[in-house]
């Protein structure tokens, strides 16, 4: 036999026992070339496009499925950003309607979340992206499956600190007009948001790409929590063997399934983003990995550095084994879908402060968490400006997902069901920065920007 | 002649017939047994993996993968059909 029976053991383990699977498959289609004055006809073209990929999508990552025995979890489509396609359209009225639009074609489609309803404006915003931000509280309140972003930094744009200050009041008004404030939960604000990141809610196709392209997001934890209690007394250098190791083949389905995926649709594909993506499943939690470290809880005196050798060691696995690695490519530590998170935060172990130190070694960002209700418009923009600033001087992307839980207290939970689970509402510092941050403007772009 | 190979992972408890049925399953549906071993795993699992080639099979992969899921739950046994591409790409650089 070509391979040993602990091989195949291991692999079939893996999918049976320890959760892996392809986390996404996300078709990023360009819908540029649809833009058309007449509105109608407009909204009519960019169902159909969105209608007859998807549908593709399913049906043939369905085939793969089967194939290699390997689930692929979610499928899902990002498009080009709302607000460029919708310039000559810049209407209240009418970004509703192809909000309403993208929500019915990806439901038609049988696509659960549909991304790139969203804006780059990094260094300034045009009255089309002024627009999105206004409709955003009506959109993610109403819709079930469109997901929004902005990007409002980057490291050589610096920081649009006048968009941010947009954020606090909008993300407030859709907690308060949707259910269980859910609406939070399918939007992100980006510095250095990659063009071609899988995952939702922040996956956009962006303004570099061709037509269509698949880009593949892998999952994980379950996996690298077993190969780390396998190895419970190793020093730090062979725990990082060990799990460099077993990320190579984590992702090297993610390639296959990819590379297989595209040529089945006949497009191009992208990448593979390597990122560990949790899940509310048990034993899929990021936390648990750090947990089995030997971390009695994350949070705690030296989470940070656990994060560290963690996402040194994914990287360094995931680079080896795919020919295109982009995306996000960090290590999701969000609140909500991650049960080892959740814990953690609601014995006393992980507060905010703490959660920010660790987005400063894992990349991504504050991901689903929540704050009372009543937090003040402006502490919302200083914790996204705070994350996106550790992007911008870090050269890297930071997101924040943040859910100002309307009506709820700090200890309080949202419970949100399915993927989006549930959320302990954090507390929130009393003090304000309202004075700094109605300063306003940008912040310049820093010194590492200037390489040319 | 071309092949096209897949991996049968059986996995569960031991008992009787588990060759035999599976074996039967892929000889009605016209398969070839290329290779076959077993073994009890450390961690007490027993498992036997089967490559065989689907080339001239008389169903579908997906009738295949559905048919050895119901002789699997027959058994007590979890099942698992993949190609062998994906061991290449996971095992072999």
């Amino acid at each position: 036999m070509t391979f040993t029976l602990e091989e195949i053991y291991e692999t079939t383990n893996m999918i049976l026992h320890q959760n892996l699977d392809i986390r996404t498959a996300t078709l990023g289609i360009n819908l540029k070339d649809l833009i058309d004055s007449d509105f109608e006809s407009f909204r009519r073209k960019v169902y159909d496009r969105i209608v007859s990929h998807g549908g593709k999508l399913i049906e043939q990552s369905g085939i793969l499925e089967r194939k290699y025995g390997i689930p692929i979890v979610n499928k899902r489509i990002a498009i080009t950003p709302v607000s460029l396609i919708m310039e000559s359209h810049c209407s209240f009225e009418k970004y509703a309607q192809m909000a309403e639009t993208l929500d019915i074609a990806a439901k038609d489609a049988g696509i659960d979340f549909i991304g790139g309803f969203g804006a780059l404006v990094q260094k300034g915003m045009t009255r089309s992206d002024r627009m999105l931000v206004d409709v955003l509280p009506e959109i993610l309140s109403t819709t079930e499956r469109v997901c929004a972003f902005l990007n409002v930094g980057s490291n050589v744009s610096g920081l649009n600190m006048d968009a941010v200050n947009l954020l606090g009041g909008m993300l407030k008004k859709t907690a308060r007009i949707s259910a269980s404030s859910v609406g939070c939960a399918k939007f992100v604000v980006f510095v250095n948001a990659p063009e071609d990141n899988p995952f939702m809610a922040g996956a956009f196709h962006g303004v570099g790409e061709g037509d269509a392209t698949l880009n593949i997001g892998i999952s994980g934890p379950g996996v690298v929590k077993s190969v780390v209690e396998k190895n419970r007394d190793c020093d730090l250098t062979r725990l990082s063997e060990v799990i460099k190791g077993t990320v190579f083949k984590i992702t090297r389905s993610g390639e296959l399934i990819g590379r297989e995926l595209a040529a089945a649709l006949g497009i191009h594909f992208g990448i593979v983003d390597i990122s560990l993506a949790s899940t509310t499943a048990t034993g899929d939690s990021v936390a648990n990995v750090l947990e089995a470290f030997g971390i009695e809880k994350i949070g705690t005196h030296g989470s940070t550095l656990a994060l560290a050798l963690l996402m040194n060691a994914v990287k360094k696995g995931g680079a080896m084994a795919s020919g295109n690695v982009g995306g996000l490519s960090g290590t999701f530590i969000p609140i909500s879908e991650d049960a080892g998170m959740i814990e953690a935060v609601q014995c006393g172990a992980l507060g905010l402060d703490k959660l920010e130190a660790l987005t400063a070694v894992c990349s991504v960002g504050l991901d689903m968490f929540a704050v009372p209700g009543d937090t003040p418009d402006e502490t919302i923009n200083a914790i996204i400006a705070d994350e996106l600033a550790i992007g911008i001087v870090n050269n890297k992307t930071t997101g924040v997902r943040i859910i100002p839980a309307f009506g709820k207290k700090a200890g309080e939970m949202i419970q949100f069901g399915g993927l989006l689970g549930t959320v302990p509402v954090m507390k929130v510092n009393p003090y304000s920065a309202k004075a700094f941050l109605n300063r306003g403007g940008r912040l310049p772009a820093p010194v590492t920007s200037m390489r040319n | 002649m071309s092949k096209e190979l897949v991996f049968i992972t059986v996995i569960g408890a031991d008992r009787k017939g588990i060759v035999a049925t599976v074996s039967n399953f892929l000889y009605e549906s016209n398969i070839n047994i290329v290779d076959i071993n077993q073994r009890i795993m450390t961690d007490g699992y027993f498992i036997m993996t089967m490559l065989a080639d689907i080339v001239d099979a008389s169903i579908s992969m997906d009738a295949l993968c559905a048919g050895l899921e119901k002789v699997g739950n027959h058994l007590n046994m979890k099942i698992q059909v993949q190609h062998e591409n994906i061991f290449k790409m996971m095992h072999r650089i």
